[in-house]
């Protein structure tokens, strides 16, 4: 007696195929999952308190990115500006917006303002400003353009994957060190150009586990 | 050794894992007693096994746990938690958010100041390290100052004003201290009384000047458990009468003589001292001298296993060893010595005839004030005084002798006339000496108050207890060993609502400035002449006043008949403070606590120190525990319970566990005082015994025996579980770890390689040697002559490396985190070890690292610049790294040991180093921190890192530069130059690991004319 019908064997060739595709399948989501701005909250705009628009403030009255993040150069962290320099400009012009109130209110009471942090590495990351501005990386090739955000977001998977293709390849994002704050620098030839400028200066495409890792 | 490479072959290789090796050095009596055994229980890599977990957690609750936690893995990972940025509303000018800012402050240990510089990152101070502008630390720290930083922290802390135990505020203390006061005050202070540790403060002591003047009647008393008594009593008999202050320069030494005297490790100065000492032996390439350390004491201590010649005597022969000394220079009456001890003492008399106007006779604070007296003496006949000893007047506001002073005290309280005391900053209900009586007596004084920083014994017995602040909240001054006054200045608002000193005697003085215009007051009343803004801008940068160091004073030695006066007796007590909670000042202090101690290396705990000889005496050697000379095996090292000793002294008993220590002297025994705490904190006492570790010397201390005392000791019941880590991690090797040997030695030995080593192989490996990218390529060089084994770089490493400590019961199964251990190995006798090495052992930084092919995840890896890094958020924790480490330095973190809940820790951390989690390994980076921030310096400013830019912390901290760090692919760099050194040597070149770390062989200078 045949408890199988012959149509049983398509069926398990099936299976075999479709069981294999299936856990390929889930493996691919997941990892697509893992890069999808859902997990690394890329393009999100969360809520501030201040809705500050750098496309107002970069591209509309040519702000330099220093003159806020004035850390930017010497240190790890680039800066979040302090209330009086908001307060810098806004004691004359806006001074009764009410979209600034919560900036007065902090500058009277002199209880800072919480932001929330859009680029987050995790604790185990160490991550230094300074030496990538030195070295030729500009704010956009991380930032994104920053000049064109209403509400700021973070443009960048900020994924290991993500630094590691600099590090690894310098010579595709390097600019002129006067360009690093140019929102708008394109490179003619970047292939050319990153060549020489990785050389001119010293850049080693530094992938050691303890450069960031320790 | 490149050049031996090709006479290697099969037979060399053969021939030498034939031979029987025996190591001459040793690491412990189990070692002596049975070789192979021992190497057998230590060759694993946890000898202890893996062990269940301890904390009742039963089948039933992990499964509930495990269950539990899975539910919530699948959730925990979808979302980055939210962060906030909290930027300043106003950014002070001089903070670079990301950036350290260093302070200069100082720190005080039995009023003596260290000066350090202080790392701040935003306002939170993280770590210590030392002013090198500051004659007391020039640049290095001891472990007290460099474990303050959590005691700072520390969130055991008194938090509260307390009246009866119940919280209140300080107004309340206030209007309460001012009614008591009143009427007092009118009568002249009659009543009054204030009980201080001894203070050399100029501005505290000018406030207590201030408030004796308005209260004339009022009674200052100081007190302090390992104070200066004899110090002045002897220099008071020296001198005819007035006290003095000694110091002591160690780089124009030749011929150093201590009596029992731990002026390496602790003590006012030490940190200086060991600087300058060991300035005169640094032996390199062709080096013939050095000076000549002979040391005489009872406990073994960094100090005296340091020495060149080491003589154990118990307390009362170290006054007849002075005696004698003294009869040798005529300036004393002589005593007569065994044969041992006339041999030591007629070489060292020589040595010291021929180095006159160059050499020191100094003598530990514990020894009587004849002791103190006779080295006067003796330092005067050798012309060594204004050359290599100074005196001058003792730098205390008012000198006090602090037991004529306490007893005092308590004789007024028992009569009741004091009506009203405040203590500061002192414990005597818990270290006062044990006749004193003193907790009786304070219980009829009327108005207590006292201010301390753990509400402890004597703030839980007084009316009032007033948190105080921590150095690093307060204003203040200090002295140094030579005079040398820093400001104190803060690096955060007080943390606790705690109080200073000054704030507290202000009050009392009706001053109604804050502390800080107290301090710069005076500072201003002392200098009237300069323009005062510049200079106290510019001594709170330095951390130093200048022109405050002592003038040495000519003071004539007078000295009347004085004959030795200690009893003998078959047992002798030598009381010490611990070398780890001190006093018991910092028994709250968990880095400390699990410091392993020099020579003995207990953690959390003390113990009766005894030689193996006295250990066989009194039965408690062999199945009662303890090894013992001859062949008393006790081959479970890890299980072994210490067997308990009784110890009478008068009507006082204490018991005690025993332990065993190379080097102790027989008859006698050491207790470290300290322990025993029945309040004070989480750590100094723990909630589930409600009773600290260890055993409270303090209770058979008495005023006329502070030091020594004769006691009857015997064998008694019982057992205790004492956690040594001398066994831990240690490497199974049969041929010799360490390279020791005398001047001698190496003057015809350079290399100081033993008989049996063989060439070793060198640069010989299958895998291509390591290209560094960026042509720095990072290493390690350890003079090992030089290092006393005092911990400083242990606690550095746990401050600036964010090391969890585990506590006892894991470090009893071999589980503490710390990055680096200092391995003491012996050479010699038992009795009286003839060499007492210290290897400071971290993470060798193999360039074959056999750490790294074994990790299935490639958690460990190498960097170009051949650092051996430790990547956590890639380590799966299998531990395969740590079976396969020939040094055992890998820690790995069984359980959540770092602590994330407390909010007062989370302050203290170091930003730039990841806070580990469980299920990870560790160990030590080298400060890869430190590398990384130097080189984005150099970087930005385009240019290479100097050598001597990078220091490691442990480094930083020594006070002995015995270590140092650098590119050894520079010749001409610090380390490059060591490790050219013909007696550089690296640990178990033989299994070609090729390590970036090297040692420099320890080399003592012996007197030919004493035997060992």
């Amino acid at each position: 007696m045949q408890i199988f019908p012959r149509s049983a064997n398509a069926i398990a060739r099936a299976s075999i195929v479709g069981g294999a595709a299936i856990v390929g399948l889930a493996g691919f989501l997941l990892y697509m999952l893992q890069q999808s701005p859902y997990v690394t909250q890329q393009k999100v705009a969360l809520e501030q308190p201040v809705p500050f628009s750098h496309q107002h403030h970069v591209s509309g009255l040519g702000l330099d990115c220093r003159y806020c993040h004035t850390s930017v150069e010497t240190s790890n962290f680039a800066g979040i500006p302090p209330v009086s320099t908001c307060m810098n400009c806004h004691k004359e012009i806006w001074t009764n917006a009410a979209m600034l109130e919560p900036i007065r209110a902090s500058y009277r009471s002199g209880v800072a303002i919480q932001w929330e942090r859009l680029h987050r590495t995790p604790d185990f990351v160490q991550f230094n400003h300074s030496i990538h501005v030195a070295k030729g990386i500009g704010c956009a090739s991380c930032h994104g353009r920053v000049d064109q955000m209403q509400l700021t977001y973070q443009a960048m998977p900020m994924s290991m994957q993500w630094c590691l293709s600099c590090h690894r390849h310098p010579e595709k994002f390097v600019r002129p060190r006067d360009k690093v704050y140019d929102m708008t620098w394109k490179a003619d030839d970047q292939q050319a150009l990153g060549a020489q400028l990785v050389k001119e200066y010293r850049i080693q495409s530094k992938t050691n586990c303890s450069v960031c890792h320790y | 050794m490149a050049e031996n490479n090709k006479n290697l072959d099969l037979d060399t290789f053969r021939n030498r894992f034939d031979q029987k090796v025996e190591r001459t050095h040793w690491m412990s009596l189990h070692e002596l007693a049975d070789e192979e055994s021992f190497f057998a229980s230590v060759s694993e890599e946890f000898p202890q096994q893996a062990v269940p977990l301890q904390d009742g957690v039963d089948r039933r609750d992990f499964v509930k746990l495990m269950s539990s936690s899975l539910a919530l893995a699948g959730l925990a990972a979808c979302t980055v938690p939210p962060e906030k940025i909290v930027p300043y509303v106003r950014q002070p000018e001089d903070i670079v958010p990301g950036r350290p800012q260093f302070f200069a402050t100082a720190m005080t240990l039995g009023g003596v100041a260290t000066g350090l510089l202080v790392e701040s990152h935003m306002g939170r101070p993280t770590k210590i390290e030392g002013n090198p502008d500051h004659p007391g630390s020039m640049g290095a720290t001891d472990v007290f100052a460099q474990a303050s930083i959590l005691g700072l922290y520390d969130p055991d802390r008194a938090q509260t004003v307390r009246h009866l135990g119940n919280i209140t505020t300080w107004t309340n203390f206030l209007g309460a201290l001012g009614a008591e006061l009143k009427p007092l005050k009118d009568a002249g202070g009659e009543g009054v009384a204030i009980l201080t540790e001894p203070v050399t403060s100029p501005t505290l002591g000018s406030q207590m000047k201030a408030i004796l003047a308005a209260m004339p009647k009022a009674q200052w008393h100081q007190w302090e458990p390992h104070g200066r008594d004899n110090v002045l009593e002897g220099s008071r008999l020296a001198f005819g009468g007035s006290f003095a202050s000694t110091w002591y320069a160690f780089d124009k030494a030749d011929v150093v003589v201590s009596l029992d005297s731990d002026f390496l490790a602790s003590g006012p100065g030490s940190v200086r001292y060991a600087r300058d000492f060991m300035s005169k032996r640094r032996i390199r390439r062709g080096t013939t001298a050095a000076n000549r350390f002979y040391a005489v004491e009872t406990m073994p201590t960094p100090t005296g296993t340091s020495a060149d010649h080491r003589l154990p005597l118990k307390p009362s022969d170290i006054e007849s060893f002075a005696f004698a000394l003294a009869g040798a220079f005529g300036v004393g009456p002589g005593a007569k010595l065994d044969a041992a001890g006339d041999a030591f003492l007629k070489a060292m008399v020589k040595d010291l005839e021929a180095a006159r106007g160059r050499s020191i006779v100094i003598v530990g604070n514990d020894q009587p004030a004849s002791v103190h007296a006779l080295a006067h003496a003796i330092n005067a006949a050798l012309g060594n005084v204004g050359t290599t000893v100074f005196n001058s007047d003792a730098p205390d506001a008012v000198p006090a002798i602090g037991r004529e002073s306490l007893r005092q005290l308590v004789a007024d309280m028992a009569a009741g006339k004091v009506k009203l005391l405040l203590m500061v900053g002192v414990n005597p209900v818990f270290d006062a000496p044990a006749d004193s009586g003193f907790t009786a007596a304070l219980d009829k004084v009327p108005f207590r108050a006292s201010l301390s920083m753990y509400y402890d014994e004597t703030g839980e017995r007084c009316h009032w207890h007033v948190p105080q602040t921590h150095y690093l909240e307060s204003w203040g001054d200090a002295r140094a060993f030579d005079g040398t006054a820093a400001i104190v200045q803060p690096l955060i608002a007080p943390l606790y609502n705690g109080r200073d000193p000054i704030e507290l005697f202000a009050i009392l003085a009706d001053d109604a400035n804050l502390p800080y215009d107290i301090v710069r007051n005076y500072w201003k009343s002392q200098r009237p002449a300069i323009v005062f803004e510049t200079a106290w801008n510019k001594w709170l940068r330095d951390g130093v006043i200048d022109g405050t160091a002592y003038v040495p004073k000519p003071m004539t030695v007078a000295l009347g008949a004085i004959a030795p006066s200690m009893r003998s007796g078959d047992y002798e007590i030598s009381f010490r403070p611990d070398p780890a909670v001190w006093d018991g000042r910092f028994a709250n202090n968990g880095w400390l606590q699990e410091m392993p101690k020099p020579i003995t290396k207990l953690t959390w705990d003390n113990a009766a120190l005894m030689s193996p000889a006295t250990a066989t005496k009194l039965g408690l050697v062999g199945d009662r525990g303890l090894p013992g000379e001859g062949n008393e095996r006790n081959l479970h090292l890890w299980s072994r319970r210490a067997p308990m000793v009784e110890i009478k002294v008068d009507n006082r008993s204490l018991k005690a566990a025993a332990w065993v220590v190379p080097g102790h002297p027989d008859g006698a025994i050491t207790l470290h005082t300290g322990y025993g705490r029945t309040r004070g904190g989480s750590v100094a006492t723990p909630k589930e015994t409600a009773k600290g570790g260890g055993f409270n010397a303090y209770t058979l201390r008495t005023f006329d025996g502070l030091g020594y005392a004769v006691a009857t000791v015997a064998m008694t019941s019982g057992d205790y579980q004492l956690a040594c880590t001398q066994l831990h991690h240690v490497m199974p090797d049969e041929r010799e770890i360490v390279r020791s040997g005398t001047l001698e030695d190496f003057v015809k030995n350079p290399a100081l390689s033993a008989a049996h080593e063989g060439p070793h192989s060198g640069e010989m490996s299958l895998y291509p040697k390591w290209e560094s990218e960026t042509g720095y390529a990072w290493g390690l060089a350890v003079d090992t002559t030089v290092c006393t084994g005092c911990n400083g770089c242990v606690i550095a490493c746990h401050a600036e490396n964010n090391i969890a400590i585990v506590g006892k019961p894991q470090v009893l199964v071999g589980r503490e985190l710390h990055w680096m251990r200092i391995d003491t190995y012996y050479k010699g006798g038992v009795s009286s070890p003839a060499m007492t090495v210290n290897q400071p052992l971290m993470c060798q930084h193999c360039e074959n690292a056999p750490c790294e092919p074994v990790c299935p995840v490639e958690a460990t890896s190498h960097s170009t610049e051949g650092i051996n890094e430790m990547t956590y958020n890639r380590c799966v924790g299998t531990r395969y790294c740590a079976n396969n480490c020939p040094y055992k330095v890998r820690r790995f973190n069984y359980f959540q040991f770092s602590d994330w809940d407390t909010e007062s820790l989370k302050l203290m951390r170091n930003p730039d180093v990841t806070v580990r989690s469980r299920g990870v390994m560790e160990k030590c980076s080298m400060c890869v921190q430190r590398i990384n921030a130097a080189r984005i310096d150099a970087e930005r400013e385009g240019r290479r890192i100097r050598d001597g830019e990078i220091r490691t912390a442990c480094q930083a901290a020594c006070p002995t530069q015995a270590i140092v760090f650098g590119d050894v692919a520079d010749p001409n760099s610090l380390v490059s130059k060591l490790k050219a050194e013909p007696h550089s040597y690296r640990v178990l070149e033989e299994v070609n690991t090729n390590p970036r770390t090297s040692y420099l062989g320890a080399v003592r200078n012996k007197n030919k004319e004493i035997a060992g």
